[in-house]
């Protein structure tokens, strides 16, 4: 029963509870107590320690940008002037570092008149949400904009999901006015109108899932036949050699650029979504040579000892292959594939902001270009949700690998 | 040239199994050919178990994946019933030093990957019967769906075991099949696989380092010179009767006779 608890939460990569697990069956208390302070105390605190110093830092440079304003303004309008301006960021900073209030009912409205309110978010009926921000304008106006804290990253994560929700339901009424005028366009033969608005976080989150997934894909289907052809003959490993050599050091960018030469040629006379495809064939072309090493790699490396077997019993070269090249030389090729998919969720970024295709690395570049109050906040959360789901899709591929491969304890 | 009056009742047919004639095998180095087996003779009759001993580096590995075909033949020939072996098959079952199953497969399937093989026309239920049969054999019933990555070294070796003898070769090669064994282990496993052996009566080369084994399995231990140019040194016939007993063995008064013999040639 514990042991198999264990074995679980080891699996979805959820180790360091391990000793509570133990202790919890009173299992060596004195050495657990120790295994927790490792495992779980010892991480939350090196946590806490750095969003300390994230604070601090974000307030040395707002408190740095806020005293050069402050001097401007005293070059301008005099004292006076300065007082205000000072009276100004100082509220405004309380505002930004406040609460975001989330609530259905009006009358939390009031509490934008406290000081240390950020936003107000009032539900509606349809799911929407109207939303009130406790900076005023003067404030807005002079609010220096610098390394988000903490805090403020805390409240832009918040607008995003209320935006999210506030997307959802544009969303959903548009469905529902169009309901029956698409059935009426569809019966005649038209195409139905689909919702064109603004797409929210959550969405491009989804795109750039959907990006990298479907580049991948690509890399996998041609990293890994090539890599098996490649690693079991040596003259085409010698011939092929250059290629991987070369091409592998090749920066993300001249890959999009190429494929953009390519696709934008043979899809001139579509009109199909060819941002999209540029993005995931560059993802795919730029991630796709870890497997493919890794896959030659392997298969050229398989214990002699397995192929002897498979030559004794004189298995014809398929058979080889299935039954024992590639089994054999599984963990290396996942571990290649492991390898892919971090360097495809890492390029993409790049790759999206530079095709202006949509997803996350638009949106951060969106955000950088636009400059209003929260835009730096939010990039530190799309940051953020960026290096979460990159973490996530390892440890998935680190489940998947432990479900397939033979070789135990693979970290 | 060493054949007494009791080989003669034991191996009623009197066929030759394996020739070895004029064997060489030359390694070709920056320094010119490393020649690591010249002139090399070695008749084997049916049903015979061999022991091969001689010191590290000799060539006696070498000289056993010649004849499973792993090997190339630089010089002379090696026949298989009075034919030229081409290449590695299942006529020459091989066990390996390191037990060498594939660690993917289960135990059952990895003896099945031979079975199926060699009895491509059988059902599948008498190629499990096959299976079954050798791995209960080898003491290996509880086992049969635990993969070979989960069990011990000893146990690995078993089923290789299972796995040589249930492809019914005509000659069976082992390399030290029990070097990395502890000497508990290896007492055991002797013994499992003289068993077998005296059922399916398949003739048998084997490779040692260990005098003792050498004596209790062989119908006679034949002694490699050391390299390079290594060939038969000598060979020693071991009249005891099959079935035999370890310890009906150690009380044999020629016993410490062949034991002499041996370390005397090996310290030589």
């Amino acid at each position: 029963m514990k042991d198999s608890i264990i074995r679980i939460t080891k699996m979805i990569g959820l180790g360091f509870l391990e000793p509570v697990i133990r202790l919890i069956h009173k299992e060596d208390p004195q050495k657990n107590i120790r295994e927790i302070f490792r495992k779980i105390i010892a991480p939350i605190a090196s946590i806490i320690i750095f969003v300390f110093l994230w604070n601090s830092g974000a307030n040395a440079l707002f408190n740095s940008l806020s005293t050069s304003k402050i001097e401007k303004a005293r070059d301008v309008g005099g004292d006076k002037e300065a007082e205000r301006v000072a009276k100004l960021i100082q509220s405004a900073k309380e505002k930004l570092n406040g609460e975001f209030i989330i609530s259905e009912d009006p009358a939390d409205l009031k509490a934008l008149e406290n000081n240390n309110v950020y936003a107000v978010a009032i539900a509606k009926e349809d799911g929407s949400y109207d939303i009130k921000s406790g900076l005023t304008p003067a404030e807005k106006k002079e609010v220096p904009v610098t390394l988000p804290s903490p805090f403020q990253t805390k409240n832009a994560f918040y607008t995003l999901l209320i935006d999210y929700k506030v997307v959802r339901a544009n969303k959903a009424s548009f469905k529902e006015k169009t309901f029956e005028m698409n059935k009426k366009r569809v019966a005649n033969g038209k195409k139905a109108i689909t919702y064109t608005g603004r797409p929210s976080f959550v969405d491009q989150i989804k795109t750039s899932l959907k990006t990298v997934f479907a580049g991948f894909l690509l890399a996998l289907f041609i990293a890994v036949p090539i890599g098996i052809i490649v690693g079991l003959s040596k003259t085409l490993r010698g011939s092929i050699s250059w290629i991987i050599q070369i091409f592998k050091p090749v920066s993300p960018v001249v890959w999009l650029l190429l494929v953009t030469m390519i696709v934008t040629t043979l899809l001139r006379n579509s009109d199909s979504d060819s941002s999209f495809i540029i993005s995931f064939i560059s993802v795919g072309l730029c991630s796709m040579w870890a497997t493919l090493v890794n896959t030659a790699m392997g298969v050229a490396s398989v214990n002699t000892d397995y192929i002897n077997v498979a030559e004794v019993l004189k298995l014809k070269p398929l058979q080889k292959i299935t039954k024992v090249v590639l089994p054999a030389s599984l963990p290396l090729i996942f571990t290649g594939l492991r390898i892919t998919l971090s360097v495809a969720w890492m390029v993409l970024i790049a790759i999206e902001l530079l095709a202006q295709s949509p997803g996350l690395g638009s949106f951060v570049w969106e955000e950088f270009q636009n400059g209003a109050n929260d835009s730096n906040s939010k990039i530190i959360v799309a940051m953020f949700v960026i290096g979460l789901i990159g973490f996530a899709l390892d440890r998935i591929m680190l489940f998947i690998q432990g479900l397939i491969s033979f070789e135990k304890e693979t970290i | 040239m060493f054949t007494g009056h009791k080989e003669m009742e034991r191996f009623p047919s009197n066929e030759v199994m394996l020739d070895l004639i004029d064997l060489k095998k030359v390694y070709p180095t920056p320094k010119g050919d490393y020649v690591v087996l010249e002139n090399l003779n070695l008749q084997i009759k049916k049903e015979e178990f061999i022991t091969i001993i001689g010191h590290s580096g000799c060539g006696k590995t070498t000289m056993l994946s010649m004849i499973a075909g792993l090997n190339e033949i630089s010089g002379g020939k090696i026949s298989v019933l009075g034919s030229s072996i081409k290449g590695p098959g299942p006529d020459r079952g091989v066990i390996f030093q390191a037990p060498s199953l594939m660690p993917w497969l289960t135990t059952l399937e990895n003896v099945m990957l031979g079975v199926k093989k060699v009895y491509p026309h059988a059902t599948k239920k008498q190629k499990l019967d096959i299976c079954k049969y050798y791995l209960h054999k080898v003491g290996m019933d509880n086992a049969i769906n635990k993969r070979a990555s989960d069990i011990s070294q000893g146990e690995q070796q078993r089923v290789g075991i299972a796995r040589a003898f249930a492809i019914k070769p005509k000659v069976l090669l082992l390399d030290e099949p029990f070097g990395m064994l502890d000497s508990l282990t290896r007492g055991q496993l002797q013994d499992v696989l003289i068993d077998v052996w005296n059922k399916e009566k398949i003739t048998a080369v084997m490779i040692t380092h260990d005098v003792d084994e050498a004596i209790f399995l062989a119908d006679r231990v034949v002694m490699m010179t050391s390299g390079p140019r290594a060939k038969i040194g000598d060979v020693l016939s071991i009249d005891f009767e099959r079935p035999r007993t370890r310890k009906a063995i150690l009380e044999h008064d020629d016993y410490y006779n062949y034991r002499k013999h041996l370390i005397d040639f090996l310290e030589h």
